[in-house]
């Protein structure tokens, strides 16, 4: 008979993943769970005492046009800058991928968006997309009002929109280009040799054997621009103007912190959790279905 | 084992009070003084701690900015809920009411008369003592950087129009517009209409008109008070600034879009503006070589009796919850800060005005208000004292008004872009402002401002 070392494997499991458990219930169950019990209730702000309201602040949120309002500029935000900061990338990436001269530089200097703070990078904007001083002044002196993202919400939400696009598209090239170079060469070259030109052997090949990375991308580029756009928000037009672009995360921050609402605030991200747990349900069940993990 | 735990405990705790005991004798009290000014003005309020620390060897103030008003405000609630909270605190004018309903503070007043200062209240201008203290007249914090809104006018330009003098009504300042523009001016007045200007827009016009923002007297008189910005004649001004925007007379100008309206005026890019006389050294420091500019008081409509207007900035709080010692070191440095020479050391280095009526005289007979670059600040002080406050224009006493400013923002954007009419961009922000109200109401169930 072999004689073995034999654990439970109840307990040895459960105590690989105490750790991580802690780690998980310390900094995101115990936080979210008190938000979700601030959300029921009306908090005092200096903790003087709290009121038990039930679902009072969620009956309130959603009876109120700028919170709907606020929800569409999210939806309007997440969907195009995802589309922009995707394209963008993968046709750079693609570009890269192909070795044309100076790829090598490329490939560098491209990634190099990504590891910009969201705060520095809106500065840049500010100044590059101001109407009167920056690279715009430009364009508005040939055609004067062209752009004002002081009054006019859609050249507002623009700005965001190439902020953020912007960054993210350094964060989708690495992966892009990653996935990419992890197609055989072997395929491309057979491809080639069976005289299919660049567009072809992108649209029969590759694209097909990246959809696992595009997938990924596309729910990573989702989640953040629901979260990762309060820096640029707050830099570039503090949610105006007229509320155009007071995206969730952002009303969230200048209800709680700035107006001291902290059960509306906690109310607000506990919806916008849900929003972002449907929205990534939604991907996992629909859109995966088209992705070929060979 | 737990002998010698116990040992290793008392030899520490001996250690730590030996050395805790030594320099005690010596050691000054130290307490902690959070403030939201940054920059240029936050060295002024360090330098102003190490002369309390100077003036005296029983305390020792520790300052630290919080970069701005709003954060000084929440991160000292934050604080408060750890239970580390600083012993005083700046909170700006219209945080007032949140703080009053906090809990959280120990009464000004009452802290002085427990630790032998005699402080005469009736000495603070009254537009600024009113500003901060309850209905009963008590002062529960001290003002501290106290401003008002004041007319800023280029002499150049208005020289061109055939004019020596400001305009004193707004009829003038239309007419004054009209005719800079034929004169050449591309932009003959700027302003800016995101939510801090609520402050010179809204509030100053309402105070120097006598007209209400909200009802039960601004929200001295209860939580249950709600706008009306919609129905005085507020409306009137909006209206007109609306017109003289689509007309070309007025431009916006704010840092997003590349230049303030500090900026522009002083570049002389702007020739009229209105803003905090706090912003009298930065034009001073930073105008166009050259160029005459003077200050005025912000013009009312014709037939207007005139009123004060409203102070900005804030006051220090004392929280509560601190040590007897720190108290009394709270107690001195509020009185340090009370003094007149405190008074000049402040407004010669800030743009701010002196809250005192001594103070103020003590600047004058100094020749503060004489020398150059000083020179037209006590117009702040004219405006704050053209009349004795009335119910109205004691002050503003709303609940969360920072985010009733927001909603001032953002309709005022909406009515400049034309999405709504002047009436409709009010009554939302009257419907807005009435829900942030009533849920601030409904948090503090049962309680009343002191």
């Amino acid at each position: 008979m072999e004689k073995r070392v034999t654990f439970s494997s109840w307990t040895i499991g459960i105590l690989f993943a105490v750790p991580q458990l802690l780690l998980i219930f310390t900094f995101f169950y115990w936080p979210a769970g008190q938000a979700v019990y601030w959300s029921l209730t009306l908090q005092q702000p200096w903790g003087g005492g709290n009121i038990w309201v039930g679902l009072d602040n969620f009956r309130s949120i959603l009876s109120n046009a700028d919170y709907w309002n606020s929800i569409t500029a999210s939806l309007v935000f997440a969907g195009i800058s995802t589309g922009l900061a995707m394209f963008i990338a993968l046709v750079l990436a693609a570009l890269t991928d192909r070795q044309l001269a100076g790829s090598r530089f490329y490939r560098v200097v491209l990634i190099w968006p990504y590891g910009i703070a969201a705060p520095a990078l809106a500065m840049a904007f500010r100044f590059i997309l101001a109407p009167e001083a920056g690279f715009m002044a430009v364009v508005n002196q040939v055609w004067p009002g062209f752009w004002d993202p002081g009054l006019d919400g859609a050249d507002a939400m623009a700005s965001i929109i190439i902020a953020f696009s912007w960054k993210y598209v350094g964060y989708n090239f690495i992966f892009f280009l990653a996935a990419f170079q992890a197609i055989p060469r072997s395929l491309i070259e057979a491809a080639a040799m069976d005289g299919s030109g660049v567009m072809r052997r992108f649209r029969d090949i590759q694209f097909p054997l990246i959809t696992p990375t595009i997938f990924f991308l596309l729910v990573i580029n989702i989640t953040e621009s629901f979260q990762d756009s309060f820096g640029i928000v707050d830099i570039m037009t503090s949610g105006g103007p007229a509320n155009a672009t007071n995206l969730m995360v952002y009303k969230i921050y200048s209800d709680g912190f700035k107006g001291l609402d902290y059960s509306g605030a906690a109310a607000q991200s506990i919806i916008l959790m849900l929003l972002i747990i449907v929205l990534t349900i939604f991907q996992f069940r629909f859109i995966e279905r088209r992705v070929h993990y060979r | 084992m737990s002998m010698i735990k116990n040992g290793l405990a008392a030899l520490a705790a001996g250690a730590i009070s030996v050395s805790m005991a030594l320099p005690a004798a010596a050691a000054p009290t130290k307490f902690d003084f959070w403030f939201g000014l940054s920059g240029d003005l936050a060295r002024v309020v360090d330098t102003l701690c190490k002369n309390f620390n100077a003036s005296q060897s029983d305390y020792e103030v520790v300052c630290t900015s919080q970069g701005n008003y709003d954060a000084t405000l929440q991160n000292t609630i934050a604080a408060f809920r750890a239970g580390k909270q600083p012993a005083v605190v700046q909170v700006y004018d219209v945080g007032t009411a949140t703080m009053m309903l906090s809990g959280a503070y120990k009464p000004a007043d009452k802290l002085m008369e427990e630790n032998g200062y005699k402080i005469d209240y009736a000495d603070y201008f009254p537009g600024i003592a009113r500003y901060y203290a309850t209905s009963k007249g008590e002062m529960l914090s001290f003002p501290f950087n106290s401003s008002t809104a004041l007319l800023y006018w280029n002499k150049d330009a208005f020289a061109k129009i055939g004019k020596t003098e400001a305009p004193k009504t707004w009829e003038d300042v239309g007419a004054d517009l009209q005719a800079m523009k034929e004169a050449g001016y591309e932009c003959p007045m700027a302003i800016n209409i995101s939510a801090n200007e609520s402050w010179q827009l809204m509030e100053q016009f309402s105070a120097i008109h006598n007209q209400p923002i909200a009802t039960k007297n601004n929200g001295y008189d209860g939580l249950d008070a709600r706008l009306e910005v919609n129905k005085t004649k507020f409306v009137q001004y909006v209206t007109d600034l609306k017109k003289w925007y689509d007309a070309g007379l007025i431009k916006i100008k704010s840092k997003d879009l590349g230049q303030d309206m500090v900026q522009a005026f002083a570049s002389g890019t702007c020739q009229v503006i209105m803003t905090s006389v706090g912003d009298h050294g930065t034009v001073g420091k930073t105008q166009k070589e050259g160029m005459n500019w003077d200050v005025a008081e912000l013009p009312a409509y014709a037939g207007t009796e005139r009123k004060n207007s409203l102070v900005g900035g804030a006051s220090l709080w004392v929280l509560s919850g601190k040590s007897d010692a720190e108290y009394k070191g709270a107690a001195a440095f509020l009185n340090f800060i009370h003094d007149p020479k405190t008074a000049l050391f402040w407004s010669t280095n800030t743009g701010y005005i002196p809250v005192t009526k001594s103070g103020f005289d003590y600047m004058k007979s100094s020749g503060f208000y004489d020398k150059a670059p000083f020179k037209g600040r006590e117009t702040a002080i004219a405006s704050l004292t053209a009349s004795e406050p009335t119910e109205i224009t004691r002050g503003i006493r709303l609940g969360n008004f920072t985010q009733i400013r927001a909603e001032f923002g953002t309709q005022m954007q909406a009515i400049f872009a034309n999405k709504v009419s002047v009436q409709e961009g009010l009554d939302t922000l009257v419907k807005n402002g009435d829900a942030i109200l009533d849920r601030f109401q409904q948090t503090y169930p049962g309680k009343t401002l002191p």
